[in-house]
């Protein structure tokens, strides 16, 4: 147990190093070191992860829980302390590994892709400190311990998007993200302020042990209303789900994720896709027992997710920016996640299915959403653009990469027997048990659309001929730093599926989540079957249009005489428009305006009313004593007579 | 020993300003390093006997100065013919005001080195103000106080007049009596509060064991608790900080937004509230209600300005109103998260006025739109500026957001229907602040640099040490929150007595 604290230790304290050493110091005398430091640093915090999560599952721990350390940071009353430790369940542990094992593997692509950049100092300080941000976010033991590293993902993903701060779109996407994310986590914090009033607690065990009936009794004045303490707990459970909302990007809230894709790659793969993104759907499933008994909150969940799941699959169907179809893509499979989760609750009763499968897919969406997006890297890196209309014919010049992508695309798919196949198969099925038909019937479309516009985009890159110089001049080739994660990942997102079946239906079981009402439901055999077909016909609609020998790429491509339907959705449906359009002429253009307004006008106004009559009442005093010998007589004779006739002489 | 040398905090600067008389002007050099030594002898005992009372702890308080638990605890008879007496004494709450006074003071003199005009005069107003913000914190005897806090507006006022920028003289106007305003408002009660006791004493400790009658006190409450919160802005009386923080020089800037603002806040806790308990328990709840304009305008006001001062004294004015926030909360969390903002906005408002007017020496302009992409050339001040950026819009690893998460969560306590409605717009409010801090750090340091400024060099030796410092500062209270709130926990205990 003392070696496995001792080891927990080393899982934070080596981002933070790499973040501290390579930020202040080596970051600015060498590249070359700073990578290596960070490749090392993160090397050591994924080993020691890993055998903590060995330990685990050859469980020596308390099957239960295990809480490995717990520093308390303030406290607020007796009993009632904000802690920092790190809380050891299948959940945390599965995000640890996940969350180290891509740091490393993208720290590794990062010396090719960074190779050159006069900034890779910074750049390799800044991912430390998000991998540093993130494993303090997933090894959270309460919900103040959350925010705080919820806030420092953020700010990391702030700083690495905006990372080439001379380029405009850049800045505007960087500040853009952070802005709405935080709009979210405003709302979170209320959330939590509002939830340990009334718990007196920021903890997640006791949160996850709460039941609504003792709360009904007593009433708190929310400013604008008095609800019961249990309707407060229900507002703050969506408060909080908020914040997971703004994080996870799900519509309307979405527009930040698609524009982070300024960023670097690296930074896309590892924040934008694998692990930070995923930390809305990870609170969700973290305070799953909380949501379960706070009314209808895991509904409006689930619907949230869907909606995103469905609307981000169609975009990114008519999307030609290879990084931003994946982005969409990742919304997609974070509605999947968050809706499985949404749809555990169906009427009373929690059903076990949605927990499992959203974790599920957590883990294996990790590794190939990854993949996919430092293949996206090593394309645009040799091909110097994200544009599809660009690419084509790569497939000989970059057969690991090739093959890989294939894997990968073949894993979003959900092809059997890909890691995909399994995780999305028991999400499709958690809305079937739930008895939730249409979004049953959705999660089926969007595996087909999962599968169209994955295809297009493999097709369209890999396959036909060549259709920009450089890839027909024959520069592009394969970058050893930069194909070597891409393979690796490949691993995963090939067999983690199969493998991790096991161990998630094992370890993953809401027995553990303390869930009251709590039913398991038989599998139904033929739901596969339904979206495998589904989803092989997408396919084959994508090589149609995009690889058979009849195929007109060319034209596919052609934006030239598009329907209006057509436009409206390549234009994301105006969401980005909208959004200005509320901040120009709403937030900066009404209420700053106004505001300042009142300040500039109003308030000084009144101030130089004040001192315009301070001014008058000097000039009246000063006309009194000016000399004048009549006014002195005459205000004499007045005051005399007024003295005399008002009776108040006493002689 | 340790009381002897903590009368030295505010006798040394007074001090340095004697002994630098007869040097002349033209020597700048040698009264520059007299004053610079002189302010981190200053800051070193500062810290020293701010890291005494930690480890002496409450029980050996002095046990005369009860309720209070005042260390360094002194009194001295001083002015026979209305009883006042020179006390002073320190808890953990002006123990940290006074520390932050000094890494100000000293942070203050070093940014100051090429300013423009006579110098001489200038660093010796710098440590008569110092001097001045010292005794307001230090003394526990309310005509001691009173004279302190007098004293430093008459230093302002002279500082900016002489040494600003823009419309200095209107500037300093404004602020000055603005602040003469409030004053006369406290000076009215403190005489209120001589004869009402019936002891015709001015020691806080000693009115502290009266109960005042309740008529005196619903309307002495309000009248001192204005008076104080004019110098900390509160709305209404928040309009002299952007003109006079504009037109004041960098070094007095950091001290007027940095420390001088404190003192309302200090003043509002230490006299106001903890004499007329009472009364502060059925005013406050309604004092919040002025802090819609602070907390949640404010912030859209900094979003319409483009002159950085103009930007962060709005900053000033919203992170202050969440002091009041704190206050008004009436709970040991809530109070301690004021405690805690108001020193860490010192360390916060200190460092956005120090890389400020670094900036301003370089560019010549404030205007965030004519500048843009200096990041590449000052990648230094840049970042410091970011820092105190997030810092500023509570971000956990920084001062700011341990303050805030108090003021939220005591604030949350209270529970009075206005109180609530402010709480949550003050919380949903860190938007605001996110925007106007983000737009104008993109503004200022990224995207295309204008060619005029490919020639500027970035921090010197001088002035990197003051922005770490100040950095480190945020970072501890940041990152170490405990024992601090722990020291402020047991001084706020005795005077929570409603």
């Amino acid at each position: 147990m003392i070696n496995d604290v001792s080891i927990s230790y080393l899982i934070f304290l080596m981002p933070l190093l790499v973040f501290a050493i390579n930020g202040l110091f080596l970051g600015r005398k060498s590249d070359k070191a700073a990578a290596a430091f960070a490749v090392a640093g993160n090397g050591i915090a994924m080993v020691s992860a890993l055998i903590v999560a060995v330990h685990y599952f050859s469980s020596t721990f308390a099957p239960q829980k295990a809480v490995l350390f717990d520093f308390p940071f303030l406290s607020f009353a007796e009993n009632f302390a904000a802690k920092i430790g790190l809380l050891i369940d299948p959940l945390s542990v599965m995000m640890l590994v996940v969350v180290t094992v891509i740091s490393f593997l993208v720290n590794i692509y990062s010396i090719g892709y960074m190779r050159g950049d006069r900034s890779a100092g910074r750049f390799f300080s800044i991912l430390s400190l998000f991998s540093f941000s993130m494993l303090g976010l997933v090894a959270a033991t309460n919900l103040f311990q959350m925010f705080i590293f919820w806030e420092l993902v953020g700010v990391s993903s702030y700083l690495l998007i905006g990372f080439w701060y001379h380029k405009p779109s850049a800045v505007s996407a960087s500040k853009q993200a952070f802005i709405l994310t935080r709009f979210a986590d405003s709302f979170f914090l209320l959330g939590i302020v509002i939830v340990s009033y009334v718990v007196q607690s920021f903890d997640f065990f006791t949160l996850n042990g709460l039941t609504l009936a003792a709360f009904k009794k007593e009433t708190i004045d929310l400013g604008l209303m008095v609800v019961s303490k249990a309707d407060a707990l229900i507002i703050g459970s969506i408060l909080i789900f908020t914040g997971g909302w703004g994080k996870s990007a799900m519509f309307p809230m979405h527009i930040w994720l698609p524009n982070a894709m300024e960023g670097p790659t690296p930074v896309s793969s590892i924040i934008h896709s694998a692990t930070m993104v995923v930390a809305g759907v990870y609170l969700v499933a973290r305070l799953f027992p909380f949501f379960a008994v706070c009314g209808n909150s895991l509904t409006l969940i689930m619907w949230v997710g869907a909606f995103t799941m469905i609307f981000a699959a169609v975009i990114a169907c008519t999307q030609k920016d290879i990084k931003r179809i994946l982005a969409y893509s990742t919304l997609s499979q974070l509605g999947y996640m968050m809706f499985a989760l949404g749809a555990c609750k169906t009427g009373d009763a929690v059903i076990a299915t949605g927990w499992t499968a959203s974790t599920f897919h957590i883990f294996t969406h990790a590794f190939f959403k990854c993949a996919l997006f430092l293949i996206a890297g090593s394309l645009i890196h040799q091909v110097h653009t994200n544009d599809l209309d660009a690419m084509g014919g790569l497939r000989k010049k970059m057969p690991l990469t090739y093959w890989s992508s294939l894997i990968c695309v073949l894993a979003i798919a959900g092809i059997p027997p890909f890691s995909g196949f399994f995780s999305k198969d028991e999400i499709i099925l958690a809305a079937f048990q739930g008895h939730h038909y249409v979004v049953f019937g959705l999660a089926i479309l969007t595996s087909g659309l999962t599968t169209f516009y994955m295809f297009r985009l493999f097709f369209l890159a890999f396959h036909g001929a060549p259709r920009s110089e450089s890839v027909k001049q024959g520069h592009v080739h394969e970058d050893f730093f930069m194909t070597l994660p891409i393979v690796i990942l490949a691993v995963p997102a090939l067999l983690s599926g199969l493998l991790g079946k096991g161990i998630f239906e094992h370890y993953f079981v809401p027995g553990r989540l303390r869930v009251p009402q709590l039913v398991l439901l038989p599998h139904a055999e033929w739901i596969p079957y339904v979206a495998v077909a589904v989803a092989a016909v997408a396919l084959l609609i994508a090589w149609f249009f995009y690889a058979s020998p009849k195929a007109k790429v060319e034209r596919a491509l052609d934006e030239s005489n598009r329907s209006a339907l057509y436009k409206v959705v390549y234009h994301k449906f105006y969401f980005d428009e909208m959004y200005y359009a509320v901040v120009r002429q709403f937030v900066i253009g009404g209420i700053a305006r106004v505001a300042r307004f009142i300040q500039d006008y109003i308030i000084e106004g009144i101030l130089a009313f004040c001192i315009w009559f301070i001014h008058k009442l000097g000039d009246l005093v000063r006309y009194a004593q000016g000399g004048n010998l009549s006014f002195y007589l005459g205000t004499l004779i007045i005051g005399v007579l007024l003295w005399r006739f008002l009776g108040q002489l006493p002689f | 020993m340790d009381t002897l040398l903590f009368n030295l905090i505010w006798i040394l600067p007074l001090i340095t300003v004697l002994a630098c008389a007869p040097i002349s002007a033209q020597k700048e050099t040698l009264l520059k390093t007299i004053h610079a030594t002189s302010g981190t002898i200053v800051l070193l005992l500062v810290g020293y006997l701010t890291y005494r009372l930690y480890t002496l702890g409450v029980d050996s308080a002095a046990k005369e100065s009860a309720p209070l638990l005042l260390h360094y605890y002194m009194d001295i008879p001083w002015l026979h013919m209305f009883n006042a007496h020179y006390i002073v004494g320190a808890d953990g709450l002006n123990m940290f005001l006074l520390f932050l006074t000094a890494v100000i003071v000293w942070g203050g003199i070093l940014v100051s080195w090429n300013i423009k005009g006579n110098q001489k005069v200038f660093f010796a107003l710098i440590q008569l103000l110092a001097t001045s913000v010292y005794g307001v914190f230090m003394s526990m005897d309310l005509v001691l106080f009173f004279v302190f806090y007098e004293m430093e507006a008459l230093c302002m006022y002279l500082m900016i007049a002489g040494y600003g920028s823009g419309r200095k003289d209107y500037g300093g106007k404004k602020l000055t009596l603005t602040l003469a305003f409030g004053s006369s408002m406290i000076l009215a009660t403190l005489f209120g509060l001589y004869f009402e006791s019936g002891i015709y004493s001015f020691s806080l400790v000693e009115l502290s064991k009266v109960t005042l009658p309740m008529d005196f006190q619903m309307w002495a409450f309000p009248l001192m608790f204005m008076g104080f919160a004019v110098s900390s802005s509160l709305f209404p009386f928040h309009f002299w900080s952007p003109d006079g923080h504009s037109a004041a020089p960098t070094a007095v800037s950091m001290l007027a937004a940095g420390v001088m603002m404190k003192m309302g806040a200090y003043g509002c806790l230490r006299v106001a509230m903890f004499l007329m308990p009472e009364a502060a328990k059925i005013w406050l709840p309604y004092v919040v209600a002025l802090l819609i304009f602070n907390v949640v305008l404010g912030p859209f006001i900094a979003l319409r300005h483009k002159d950085l001062k103009y930007i962060t004294a709005y900053s000033s004015i919203s992170h202050l109103g969440l002091i009041f926030l704190g206050l008004a909360a009436l709970t040991p969390v809530g109070l301690r998260g004021a405690s805690l903002q108001m020193i860490s906005h010192g360390f916060l408002t200190g460092l956005f006025f120090a890389t400020i007017g670094m900036i301003y020496e370089r560019t010549h302009t404030r205007d965030i739109t004519e500048m843009g992409g200096i990041m590449r050339k000052l990648p230094f001040l840049g970042v410091g500026f970011v820092i105190a950026g997030f810092a500023g819009l509570g971000l956990p690893g920084f001062s700011g957001f341990i303050a805030e998460s108090n003021i939220f969560i005591g604030a949350f306590q209270q529970d009075s229907t206005l109180t609530r409605i402010v709480t949550v717009l003050a919380i949903l409010s860190i938007t605001t602040t996110a925007v106007y801090i983000l737009q104008t750090a993109n503004r200022m340091l990224h995207g295309n640099m204008p060619a005029k400024y490919e020639t500027l060099t970035d921090a010197t030796f001088r002035e990197k040490l003051v922005v770490v410092v100040l950095v480190l500062c945020l970072l501890l209270i940041g990152v170490f929150p405990g024992w601090i709130a722990d020291m402020l926990d047991q001084s706020i205990a005795p005077m929570m007595r409603w």
